[in-house]
Order: C-alpha cells, then structure tokens, then sequence
C-alpha cells in the first residue's frame, strides 16, 4: 500500500513537473518574442532606428511556394537595400527588418496575421497576400489600422478597392482575362472552349468571368463551365462532363496543386487538349505534382525568367545565388519588386508615417521593376504587360507577350 | 451510357475507400461505444508513409520520376504502410485511450481529438512528411485494360475496388467465421459480461485498433495511388475525408461492420451520381442531406439495429 501510494505520488510529481517544464517554456518563448530588437514601442522605428516591414503569405499548405517565393523575393530586396547602408531618410539611414507570418493560404487566418503585424510587431507597411481571397481578407485590418499595404500578386481587381491603403504592383484580372483569351483565340486559334474553376476563390471567380467575356467577344464560344472547390481530389466527375463537349482548349483559372491533379485525371481520361490557365499556376510544384500532364499547357505571368532583359537577367543570377540555385518564379519577381516600391517610396516620404508614404507609393511612376515598368494609377492598380509561358521539359518558357 | 458507366466506376472506386476507413470508426464504436476521431489522421498517415516508403524504394532501385516501379513494390508497400500504422494504431489505443477506459465517454473523446491534433501537427513538422502537397511515384502501369465507349477501365481502378474488397471480405470473415471475431462480437455486446466469460478484453480492444488503423492505412495507400498529389497533413480535405467516412458509418448503422461497407458504397455513390446529374457544386451537400434523412427515418443506421438509450 505504501509503496503504491510513493508510485502515485511520483508520478504526479513528474506530471507537475512536466507542466511546470511546459509553462516554462510557454513564457520563455514568449519572452523571446518580445525581447527582439525589431519589435519597438514607441511606434514603426525602434530603438536602433530599424524599420520594420511585414509579410503575410501561405508560407505552408497547398498554395506554399506563393508564400516562399513571395518572401524569397522580399528578402533579397532587403538585404540588398541593408548592404547598401538602409532606407535613406531625411539624410539618415535606416535598415530594414523583415517581420513574416503564415496564413496557411487560408482567408481566415490573414485578419488575425495582418492584425498580430501591424499591433506587435509595430510594422511601418504591410506586404501581402499572394491569392486574392487571403488579401481581401487582409486589406482591411491594413485600411482601418492606417497602415500601407502592397500586394505582390494579387489580381482581383477588388483589392485595392477596400481603401486608399491599399496596392498593387501586378496587373489586374480584367487584363489578365483578356490576355488569356487573347492568346487562346488568336494564337492558339481555338474556337470552342471549356472552364473549369474554384469557386470558392475570388482570384478563380474573376478570371473566369473575365475570361468568358473576352472570349466571346473575340468569337470564340464557352461550351462548359463547371466548377470546383479548392482542395478537391476527385476531379473526374466534372471532367467527364467537359468531355462530352468536345472543347478545344481548358480554362483552368486555379492554383498550382489543384491544377495539377486536374491535369492527371484529364490526361487519365484521354483528354488531350491544352491546358490554359494564369498567373496562379506559377509555381515549381506545378511541374513537380503534374509531371507529363502539365507538358504543353499554357498560362500568363507576370514575368518570364528567359525573357533576355538585363533587368531580369540580374535579378535571376542574384536570387539564383542566394536561394541555392533555385529560379525565381514570378511571386519571387514581383515580392522583389513590391519591397523595391516600398524602399523608394520610403526615401521620398523621408518618414514611415502611414498618410505621407500612402501619398509617396501612390505617386510611383516609372518605376524600374524586374517585372516591366510600375506605375501606379488612379485605382492604386499597376498597368503592364503580361506573357504567356509554355511548360516545356518542366519549365515555363516565353511565349508571347500581350500589351495591355 | 459511357457516363453512367464512367461515374458508376468513379463511385464505386470512392465508394470502397470510404467503406475502408468507415469500417474502422464502426468497429471501435461497437466495442468501446466511442468515436474515435483520430481515426481519420491514421489515413492520412498511410497515405504518407506509402508516399515516403514508395518514394525511397524508387530512389534505390535508381528510377527516373514518372517511369512505373516493378509490380511488388505496391504490395510491399502497402503492407509496411498497414504494419506501421497497426502499430502505432495500438500505441494510440494503449497510452491515450486505455488509461480512460473506466473514464466518462467525453474525456475519451476529448482525448480522441487530442490525439488527432497531435498527429495532424507532428506530421507537418520539416523532418515528417512537410507542409506541402506531394505527388506519390507511379506504382502501377496505367494500362487501358477496356474500354466501353469513352469510358476507359485502367489496372489501377481495378485494383483499387479489389484491394478493398479482399480488405473487406477479410474482416468479413474474421469477425463471423472466427474464434477472434467472436470475442470481438462478445465485447462489443457486453464487455463486462465477456470479462467474466474469460475474454482477455483488453487484448480484443488493442487488436480492433491494429486492425481498424491497418485497414485506415490501406485506405490512405490507395487514396494515394488514386489521386497521386497527397495533401499535407493538416490540410482541411483529410478531415472532410474522415466525416464523410463517419457518415458512411452512421448512414450504414454505426457499429454495423456489413453497415459501414454498405454505407461507405452509397455514400460514394450517392456524391459521384449527385455531381455528375445534378449539380457538382453540391457534392458536399448530398452526403449531409442523406446523413440527416437517415437519422430522422431510421436513427439506427440503414442497416443498425434500433436501440433504447440505457438510462
């Protein structure tokens, strides 16, 4: 009985203890948080001077190369803005510090992220999401909290619309529509063709209605729309269905990892047409997940990274270096240019007060970027040119260039 | 007609993965009278294991990607995905559920979510299987082996069925045509009263949990050879994956091993069928309107027995 009773006592101790161990812990990581330099009090520069900048991207999840690129892209950008002495202010210079958080690519999580950024970590501006559904969910704790935001890549033209704080340097869906039927009825010359997308995306939602419109209008005719939700397996149902059609060519206005299993299961079922889709294929798991299936389809960008410019060519050899040899997609490209825009609207504000770098990223005009000219416009959008890329052994290849 | 035979063959393919993983939520439900939701993690850890067995294999024998692997390495890896996830289903059952086996059924389900977060998360550490999607290697050749129109039969959806149909005529015979399934029936009809008979009641409920977690594992291994591209862990379509599946159990009649067969073809039906001739937006929607239609007509399941609530 005693020693039994000694056994519990034991065991209830080290179960404290572990408890005791785990709270521990809790606090200190907690603590650790706290204690970074980066994370100041008295607002968006801390006690060194830094500046603190915040990412939000699917760092992880089905969409996880959108976050990585994007955030790839970023630091690059900062680094080489910190070797060359920081943001220029009023005469003194300031380095930049990166603050990043994961949305797991899902909406739910970006008001919590966005909100953890900019009252934690005191963020001077905001860059983020990639998807467009992410941002939308976004934007507006950046609008009420008065901070700017810039998105990299997101192509819903509704997200610079929630408020004045809100921009983009990527062109919008409307465009990116057009671009894509453009190429399908004047390049590819098709005549009838299918749409399979998420509707659950407002990214997927847009191209596709921009894509029906710009279609007909050239003379082409919409045989199918079926639709889809993001993280579906199974495929085959919709699939049969635009089969019977016979349609020439498959919009698939979606993300990478869904893109791929449509391309698996359309090829298993003898489909054979090209794939056509935008900028939210581009990633290097759509290869990778989609093997021979992916082989011959098409999709529009921002950038290419064989286009011959010494612009992107630069920016190719110097991402290749630091990110182990990796290509530079164009989430990598156009998170580069974002956190550019930034820099050199942080310089001529001279001042990270959320209304006067508001009025000096509205103000960019002609700015250089690896991914075309930026300027901003009237609706806080950028207007530039978009490429078609062929999957080619693996690789997105230019293929044609469409003006806006 | 080459549609309704195309979609017929789709929803018998889904159809027999979620009867797999529906068997396993029954099976514990008849013995232990709880839901053991960590039950849908253990599919997705199949589904990853055969993806890192399969992927290592490939790497050894020095294939290029895209280029079919020899015929055994499916069976094997098939098995070592059923032995490993059989193991850990036990040490699930042995350090998270046996402590409570005298505990309110809540705190066993508590506990039960507990172990599927744990999993879910630990899965999507760097050195487990990542945060990303990955596509699982070609195991099988995909051989047209007919066709009826337009509607082509590929080795690989005949094998998928007949790999859960030989699972579930397996278990089918166990559990009626042995001396093991008759300790199983015995519990899950009483366990005390089995206790007293001289069934080693502990032993019975550590094997249901073997045998439930190794037929999870083969749901997992064939939901992986059948979509290739495998979701990470803690990816939210695992988890519709699993509540489709309990579906199945309770539309079939929970803790019914025939039910949730049954269940998990007509669940699979029933949304194939649905998305094809209906409306494919709603796929979701038929599998919860047929769960609710159940229980208001026949609570006990389609093919579960109607029972008073001991008060």
């Amino acid at each position: 009985m005693h020693a039994r009773a000694n056994v519990t006592s034991v065991l209830s101790f080290s179960r404290s203890a572990l408890l005791a161990a785990g709270v521990a812990l809790a606090v200190l990581s907690g603590c650790d948080r706290g204690s970074t330099p980066s994370t100041g009090t008295t607002g968006s520069t801390g006690a060194a001077g830094d500046i603190v900048i915040g990412h939000y991207g699917s760092l992880t999840g089905a969409e996880a190369t959108f976050g990585l690129s994007t955030d790839n892209g970023i630091r690059l950008a900062v680094e080489e803005i910190n070797a060359a002495g920081g943001v220029n202010m009023g005469g003194k210079s300031h380095k930049i510090v990166l603050k990043s958080e994961d949305t797991e690519g899902k909406p739910e999580k970006a008001g919590t992220v966005v909100t953890k950024l900019i009252t934690a970590d005191k963020v001077a501006a905001v860059i983020g999401e990639v998807a467009s559904s992410v941002t939308l969910a976004g934007a507006p704790v950046a609008q009420q909290f008065g901070v700017p935001m810039i998105t990299p890549s997101s192509t819903n033209p509704q997200c610079t619309a929630v408020g004045d704080m809100i921009f983009r340097v990527c062109f919008i869906d409307p465009f990116q529509g057009y671009a894509c039927a453009k190429f399908a009825a004047s390049d590819l010359k098709v005549k009838q063709a299918a749409i399979l997308f998420d509707q659950a995306s407002a990214y997927s939602v847009g191209l596709k209605d921009e894509f029906e419109k710009n279609f007909t209008k050239l003379g082409g005719q919409i045989v199918a729309v079926e639709a889809y939700t993001k993280g579906e397996s199974n495929f085959n149902p919709l699939l049969t269905k635009i089969r019977e059609t016979g349609a020439e060519l498959l919009f698939i206005p979606g993300y990478y990892t869904d893109v791929a299993n449509i391309a698996l299961q359309a090829r298993k079922l003898g489909m054979t047409m090209p794939l056509l889709g935008g900028d939210g294929w581009d990633s290097s798991d759509l290869a990778k997940n989609g093997g021979a299936a992916i082989e011959g389809s098409f999709y529009s960008n921002h950038y290419a990274s064989d286009q011959p410019t010494p612009e992107i060519q630069s920016f190719v050899r110097k991402y290749k270096e630091k990110f182990g040899g990796e290509t530079p997609d164009g989430l990598a490209a156009l998170g580069y240019d974002a956190a550019r825009v930034l820099f050199d609207a942080m310089q001529r504000a001279g001042t990270t007060d959320g209304a006067k770098l508001r009025d000096a990223i509205a103000s960019t005009k002609d700015f250089k970027g690896v991914t075309g000219t930026i300027s901003i416009n009237e609706k806080r959008d950028a207007v530039k040119p978009a490429v078609i890329v062929e999957m080619k052994g693996g690789k997105p290849v230019f293929r044609a260039r469409v003006e806006p | 007609m080459d549609t309704l035979l195309q979609t017929l063959k789709d929803g018998l393919t889904i159809g027999s993965l979620y009867a797999l993983i529906a068997l396993g939520y029954t099976m514990v439900y008849g013995i232990l009278k709880f839901i053991n939701f960590a039950h849908s993690d253990i599919v997705v850890l199949g589904a990853w294991l055969s993806l890192v067995i399969a992927t290592a294999i490939v790497k050894a024998l020095g294939l290029e990607s895209g280029q079919t692997a020899p015929w055994w390495v499916g069976p094997f890896v098939l098995a070592c995905a059923m032995l490993a996830c059989g193991i850990i289903g036990f040490t699930i059952e042995r350090l998270a559920y046996r402590p409570l086996r005298n505990a309110p059924k809540l705190n066993v389900l508590i506990t039960a979510i507990g172990v599927s977060l744990f999993l879910q998360n630990t899965g999507q550490l760097q050195f487990m299987f990542g945060t990303r999607p990955q596509p699982i290697p070609t195991l099988l050749s995909d051989k047209v082996l007919f066709a009826i129109g337009n509607m082509q039969v590929r080795l690989l959806d005949l094998v998928v069925i007949g790999t859960a149909l030989v699972l579930m005529i397996a278990l089918e015979w166990l559990v009626f045509h042995t001396k093991l399934g008759r300790a199983m029936r015995a519990v899950s009809f009483d366990v005390r009263t089995a206790g007293l008979m001289g069934i080693n009641v502990d032993r019975v409920i550590s094997i249901t949990f073997v045998i439930g977690s190794s037929l999870a594992a083969a749901g997992g291994f064939l939901w992986a050879v059948s979509f290739t591209s495998i979701k990470q862990p803690a990816d939210t379509s695992w988890v519709l994956l699993g509540l489709k599946a309990f579906v199945a159990a309770v539309v079939g009649g929970i803790g019914n091993v025939r039910g949730a067969m049954f269940g998990g073809l007509a669940i699979g039906l029933l949304e194939v069928f649905g998305q094809q001739y209906i409306n494919p937006a709603l796929k979701d929607v038929y599998v919860f309107a047929a769960l609710i239609l159940v229980l208001l007509v026949k609570p006990g399941g389609i093919l579960g027995k109607a029972t008073v609530e001991k008060v």
